[in-house]
């Protein structure tokens, strides 16, 4: 039960295996990449920063959330920064239960979390030579306690 | 009270720095600091209800400040 930040390539197979349990017969891994089109522009890479002392504690938050919420101690999240190129994994989100529809609920309910509350920003970088932080508008609420 | 809040992302752009040092009254609130901060050069360019942290955990607008508190001022999250 874990999340974390890193600078190093993620590695989902190992994410994988730190939460695989001969007692949980669903397994779940989330990768998300950088998407080669956003908005209908060319997309070249990414940037990803973070308030990263924040971004760890509600990464951490989450998984412990989605454990309670889901009935498992296997969760780990970790989110990567710095420069991404396309293709690239951004986050990983391994999940283990015994029974499927909570591992699928698990990992849906941690990414959607992620999305809306871990303070990471990323800046996308265009064919044209341009740059621009992504601005999802949603996030500015839901995540008040 | 002295506090430093910390700016990040396209809040740290449009206001050209990553932290400002704030004096605030000692009963001051998040809605206060976050004025001081409106009120700088580029601070228009803020929404006028961004979310706040306070020691790592999202804050109400009502929520008192202490001496030693870190304050951050969160941009729109974009992870994933």
């Amino acid at each position: 039960m874990r999340g974390a930040l890193t600078r190093e390539p993620l590695d989902p197979q190992r994410i994988l295996a730190e939460v695989a349990d001969a007692a949980c017969g669903a397994l779940i891994l989330f990768v998300g990449t950088v998407r080669d089109m956003n908005d209908g522009r060319a997309v070249t890479g990414m940037e990803y920063s973070a308030y990263e002392a924040m971004a760890e504690r509600e990464m951490t938050l989450i998984a412990a959330e989605t454990g309670e919420r889901f009935g498992t101690a296997h969760v780990v999240i970790e989110h990567r920064l710095g420069a991404l190129a396309l293709g690239d994994a951004s986050v990983a989100i391994a999940v283990a239960h015994p029974h499927r529809a909570e591992a699928y609920g698990a990992s849906r309910y941690a990414i959607e979390q992620l999305k809306q509350r871990v303070p990471v920003w990323k800046r996308e970088h265009y064919a044209d030579g341009t740059r621009e932080w992504v601005d999802p508008t949603r996030a500015h609420q839901e995540v008040l306690p | 009270m002295d506090i430093t809040a910390l700016l990040f992302a396209s809040y740290a752009d449009v206001l050209g720095r990553d932290r400002v040092q704030l004096a605030l009254a000692p009963d001051a609130t998040v809605a206060d600091a976050l004025a001081q901060i409106l009120a700088l050069p580029g601070g228009e360019q803020l929404p006028p209800q961004p979310l706040v942290a306070v020691n790592l955990a999202y804050a109400r607008r009502d929520h008192r400040l202490r001496a030693g508190d870190e304050i951050a001022v969160i941009p729109p999250v974009a992870g994933g």
